[in-house]
């Protein structure tokens, strides 16, 4: 069975979750005696395809089109590319960017989805739903199949390096009616602390109820000489800057300590802070999956546990 | 301008879930629904568009639990038209959902559809994009800010890390929207209730045309809760106590 492992990069490098579909990959297509066909769409793509030769074949496609990323002009390009692969698998990541080009794909070529994937094999899929709490795995019918995979999923360092593969380029499909135009890209604003770089974080989420109830915490962080970071609910209610929120559409960060208070663990959020050296968790729900991945955790109500901590210390 | 909001009625995630005996769906008996948090961002938005550029805001939904309710809930927070989708059955998959609505907004005045980015339980991907390609149209999903001028949306996309890219969407389009540019606005249950009196629910019956997800479930199943997490007990003071000491032991001078 072909494995097609749909290649995503930013800002000219190559993310880690396309090494992460590309070692699942490889060994998929060694299990079903099929090869694994890197796809890469970009503006001068051919330097970012040597990052890919895990694949045993990388087909890339230039156009400036390609320069950023755009919803239409890459789902155009994919759905002229892939069918002429013999698919068997499909891995797009499951990112802000794949998301919108898995589902359309999906339509386009009439091939079925499975989405939020975090184990694959050759006849099935998991994914990973309802926040966390529940996985759902899929039995793959015979036929192609796109599988939006997790970051985070699988290793990264079985995609990397790899042999000399066969690179081809193919030509852009007609983008003159184009609706989607990339405008600009715009950094968040750096704030006054980079929780990138603490060695403490004290990380709150919806569990602290309203703003007021932030002192509470922000108390604790600095007491342990730390900084306060958050979910994306706390960031979205605007009580806290951009630059505190952990996760997928948020900050990465690994300090020694990520004390997670009142946070489910969504994966969203997962994805972001799974690289913490020691993960304590304060959730009154025992069944959050937030315990499913904490080194340490209490069911203890927050607002017993937090000032108990802030007095012990 | 029409605006056009999709929204649907989630588990809510802070219940227990149970999965039913058949291992292959979720015990539906006592579960606890609520709106989709991405689909009261995608209404407050369209609110927030009729309020600065003046809109028709309709809301559709498919039938289904309690959806009469949370449809009344958008007509107290001003939504203009009610829409219920019958004869779809229980629990869609995204891709039937996705066709259903299709067919039925397609026969609607409708310059933009804004859907909630993704639902806690969409195995088969995001009706919003599975939606835009059915009727043709462009769309961008994790949406953070919307503004329209002419036929013209100028949307931003939510990058990793807070980055934002502006694009410039010709209308129609359908865009999944993360999160809204304010807090989604709460109306008290007795404006629901005045709701209920004056608005009117239109129902249209909808098709799913033979797609489906293309893939079945063969089995449910949860993760190991608390298989990672060492779990500490005690009074509060205890624990605390414990806590400061793991702290200390990673080096932490405290
Ligand atoms: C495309 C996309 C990107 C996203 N990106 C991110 C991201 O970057 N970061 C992120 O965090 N989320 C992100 N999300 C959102 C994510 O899916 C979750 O909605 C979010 O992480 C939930 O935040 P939370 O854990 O604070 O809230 P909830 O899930 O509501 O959890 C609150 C928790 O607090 C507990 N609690 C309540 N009261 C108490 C108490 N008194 N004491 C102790 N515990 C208590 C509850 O048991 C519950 O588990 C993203 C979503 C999407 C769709
Ligand atoms: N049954 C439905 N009825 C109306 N809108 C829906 C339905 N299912 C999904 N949607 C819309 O699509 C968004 C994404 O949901 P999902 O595809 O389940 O991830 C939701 O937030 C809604 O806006």
């Amino acid at each position: 069975m072909n494995i097609i492992v749909i290649a995503e990069h930013f800002k000219n490098s190559i993310e880690d979750i396309t090494f992460e579909m590309l070692g699942k990959g490889k060994e998929l297509a060694g299990a079903t005696g099929g090869q694994l066909i890197a796809v890469l769409l970009g503006n001068d793509a051919k330097a970012l395809a040597d990052n890919l030769r895990a694949a045993a074949r990388i087909v890339y496609c230039d156009s400036p089109h390609f320069a950023e990323f755009n919803p239409e002009a890459y789902g155009k390009a994919l759905a002229a590319i892939v069918p002429g692969l013999s698919p068997g698998m499909i891995l797009v990541a499951n990112t802000s960017a794949g998301m919108d080009l898995a589902a359309g794909l999906s339509v386009d070529l009439g091939i079925p989805l499975v989405a939020y994937a975090n184990a694959i094999t050759a006849g099935s899929a998991t994914s990973q739903l309802y926040g966390g709490k529940v996985n759902v795995e899929s039995a793959l019918a015979a036929g192609p199949v796109i599988i939006a995979v997790l970051p985070g999923s699988f290793a990264a360092d079985a995609g990397k390096g790899g042999g000399a593969p066969a690179v081809e380029a193919v030509a852009a499909p007609d983008f003159s009616s184009l609706k989607t135009r990339f405008n600009k890209r715009m950094e968040p604003e750096s704030g006054d602390v980079d929780i990138t770089q603490q060695d403490v974080l004290v990380s709150v989420g919806r569990g602290i109820q309203n703003e007021e109830n932030l002192a509470i915490v922000q108390a604790l962080a600095d007491k342990l000489g730390g900084a306060l970071a958050s979910s994306r609910p706390i960031v979205d209610n605007k009580w806290l800057p951009k630059t505190r929120q952990v996760g997928k559409s948020g900050l990465k960060v690994k300090p020694k300590v990520y004390l997670a208070v009142g946070i489910s663990g969504a994966p969203e959020h997962w994805e972001g802070m799974k690289d913490a050296e020691c993960i304590i968790a304060i959730n009154v729900d025992p069944k959050a999956p937030i315990f499913g991945f904490a080194h340490y955790g209490t069911t203890a109500d927050l607002f017993d546990v937090v000032p108990a901590i802030t007095a012990a210390i | 301008m029409n605006i056009i909001v999709s929204i649907k009625q989630v588990p809510d995630l802070v219940e227990e879930l149970e999965i039913a005996a058949s291992g292959k769906e979720l015990n539906r008996e006592w579960l606890k629904y609520k709106i989709n948090e991405f689909d009261d961002h995608a209404l407050e938005e369209a609110l927030c568009l009729k309020e600065t550029l003046g809109a028709t805001v309709t809301v559709i939904a498919l039938d289904g639990e309690d959806i009469d309710k949370v449809l009344f809930t958008a007509a107290a927070k001003e939504a203009d038209k009610l829409v219920k989708v019958t004869g779809v059955g229980d629990n869609p998959s995204s891709h039937e959902a996705a066709k259903a609505l299709a067919g039925v907004i397609s026969g609607m005045p409708c310059d933009l559809i804004l859907t909630g980015v993704q639902a806690a339980d969409d195995r088969d991907g995001q009706l919003g994009v599975l939606l835009a390609h059915y009727l043709g149209v462009p769309h961008v999903s994790v949406v953070t800010g919307v503004s329209v001028a002419g036929n013209t949306a100028t949307v931003h996309k939510e990058y990793g890390g807070g980055v934002i890219a502006e694009f410039e969407v010709s209308l129609p389009a359908v865009l999944g929207i993360q999160a809204a540019r304010q807090t989604p606005r709460y109306v008290p249950v007795a404006r629901v209730r005045q709701a209920m009196r004056a608005a009117t629910i239109d129902e249209v019956g909808g098709n799913t045309g033979g797609v489906s997800a293309g893939t079945s479930i063969s089995r449910m199943f949860k993760p190991e809760s608390g298989a990672g997490a060492q779990m500490l007990e005690g009074a509060p003071a205890d624990i605390a106590a414990k806590i400061v000491g793991i702290i200390r032991e990673k080096g932490i001078k405290v």
